[in-house]
């Protein structure tokens, strides 16, 4: 398996790599996958206001999944929530040159997000309710 | 260390120097077609083919005229079973086999089932290891041919090949067997075992590419074949085909010096898997061997990483050629269907590696093996998430996991 300089260097220099305070009202944590399937994404966002300020990753996967959730947290950093979940599997597609066996990872990917995103809302509106 | 390390020799050998000597003046100089029989040409190539062919048989314990050259062992795997199934149709339809077998036995046993044949596939137990009790109570009146391979080329699982010749012979069913990691590397003895078909490959042992041979039992019983390839009814009539008289050279050479280096190349292949092992658990906690730790080929280690995914690991030891399930599946992204077999959990299925040590690996090659696998390892647990959540003391098989 041939794999892109950008996949090869997210997997040697993986960013943003570790764990934020998951039980925190301001981070919303997505874990998706499965361990049987061959890859598990935890993907964290810390969220000021509307703005997602810290991004981390831990990914149990392939170097196309490792390097997809990098890549997801580079681009998470700065953005809205509305912002992160119009991110879509085929812009990380294009960006690392994934093969077609290894789209699933972008997918993985892209649900990890919205997970993510949808984790931190229910905690607010558990808060507001 | 300077570029990558071999460390796959389930999947293929280098050819020994020695083995490279012989066949050369059989390319050019001695040129002859083995089959020519009214000159000298002819006769030189067919001496040399004998001569390869009593060493191929003392390799086994076989007789001369036992062994039918091949293309190498899937083709063999071929002939053997489809031409015992063809010869023996009468007499029944029914094959045992084991779902660990190399993709040449389950593939052949899945054509001969579209051709209304009966296969029973058997689960070996978790360390890759089929009983004679169990084999014997898939026995049918219409069994007529159980193929079992003598050791496992994802595993190195060794089966009790003895007792299930020994049942094979008492029931009166025929025992093929896939010695393909075998032959060459641990004792291998066809009357002992009670063996009546067997495979071998040149380039498993230091041979060359291309050229294999099927052992058939020509006594007690005399198997017969219906051939695979019609043609000018060479190899008794069972493999047509002008003769590869140099790969048979090699071949021979090869069996003949795997005969002779047998016990000085398993001590040493297995000296440097038990200490690539000793190593790595040293370092590591959570790493398995998958197989039979007391039965297993002498240089094959196949370990499960737990936490940590397969072919990220393989990315991350760019210098040490490995395999992830076996050589011919290892582009796709299924887990091996050996471990599957075995009952191995697919999460760790995915993270195997077969790591293999053969006769030009050295102590230091398998010192470096350990130490880069070891960083490798640390490096993707701190990037995994189950590892993680195993710290934190989270049992895996409970969590509620998003399937994709």
């Amino acid at each position: 398996m041939a794999y892109s300089d950008k996949v090869l260097d997210h997997y040697n220099n993986p960013r943003n790599v570790g764990s934020l305070n998951k039980d925190s009202n301001s981070v919303g944590t997505g874990i998706v996958g499965a361990p049987e399937c061959g890859d598990v994404m935890k993907l964290q966002i810390e969220v000021e206001g509307d703005r997602i300020v810290d991004a981390k990753f831990k990914t149990f996967g392939c170097g196309s999944a490792i390097a997809s959730s990098s890549l997801a947290t580079e681009w998470l950093r700065g953005k809205t929530l509305e912002e992160a979940t119009a991110i879509s599997n085929t812009e990380i597609v294009q960006e690392l040159s994934l093969p077609p066996v290894k789209i699933h990872c972008s997918v993985l990917a892209e649900d990890a997000i919205k997970a993510a995103v949808s984790d931190f809302k229910r905690k607010h509106s558990e808060e507001e309710a | 260390m300077n570029g990558p390390i071999y460390l796959d020799y389930q999947a293929t050998t280098p050819v020994d120097p020695r083995v490279l000597t012989a066949m050369l003046p059989y390319f050019s100089d001695v040129f002859g077609n083995a089959a020519s029989r009214s000159h000298p040409f002819g006769w030189k190539a067919e001496k040399a083919v004998d001569n390869a062919r009593a060493q191929c048989a003392a390799l086994i314990g076989a007789h001369e005229k036992e062994i039918v050259f091949t293309s190498g062992s899937t083709e063999a795997i071929n002939l053997a079973l489809k031409g015992v199934a063809k010869m023996y149709a009468s007499k029944g339809k029914h094959i045992i086999t084991s779902l660990s077998e190399h993709k040449a036995v389950l593939d052949v046993a899945k054509h001969l089932e579209k051709e209304g044949y009966e296969v029973t596939y058997l689960a070996p137990d978790e360390k890759g290891r089929h009983s004679a009790e169990q084999i014997e109570a898939a026995m049918r009146e219409d069994t007529i041919v159980v193929s079992i391979m003598w050791a496992n080329n994802e595993i190195g699982t060794i089966q009790p090949i003895h007792e299930i010749g020994k049942l094979c012979k008492e029931r009166g069913v025929l025992f093929m067997c896939d010695g393909t990691q075998a032959a060459g590397k641990i004792p291998v003895d066809v009357n002992e075992a009670g063996v009546d078909l067997l495979c071998a490959s040149g380039h498993k042992i230091y041979g060359p590419k291309g050229v294999g041979f099927l052992y058939v039992r020509r006594k007690n019983p005399r198997v017969r074949l219906v051939a695979q390839m019609d043609g000018g009814g060479h190899e008794r009539g069972m493999r047509s085909g002008t003769l590869n008289v140099p790969g048979i050279v090699g071949l021979g050479a090869a069996a003949e010096v795997a005969r002779l280096d047998l016990d000085s190349d398993a001590e040493h292949s297995a000296s440097l898997r038990e200490r690539f092992e000793a190593r790595v658990f040293k370092a590591l906690d959570q790493v398995f061997i998958n197989g039979d730790e007391d039965n297993r080929l002498p240089g094959c280690s196949n370990l499960s990483f737990a936490y940590v995914e397969g072919e990220s690991l393989i990315m991350g030891i760019p210098n040490l050629a490995v395999s992830s399930g076996s050589a011919c599946t290892s582009a796709s992204l299924e887990p091996s269907h050996v471990l599957q077999s075995m009952g191995v959990g697919d999460e760790l299925a995915h993270s195997s590696i077969r790591f293999g040590f053969g006769r030009l690996t050295t102590e230091e090659e398998a010192d470096y093996a350990a130490d880069e696998i070891i960083r490798a390892v640390n490096k993707l647990r701190e990037l995994s998430p189950l590892y993680e959540m195993a710290q934190e003391g989270i049992d895996l098989s409970q969590v509620n996991w998003t399937g994709h």
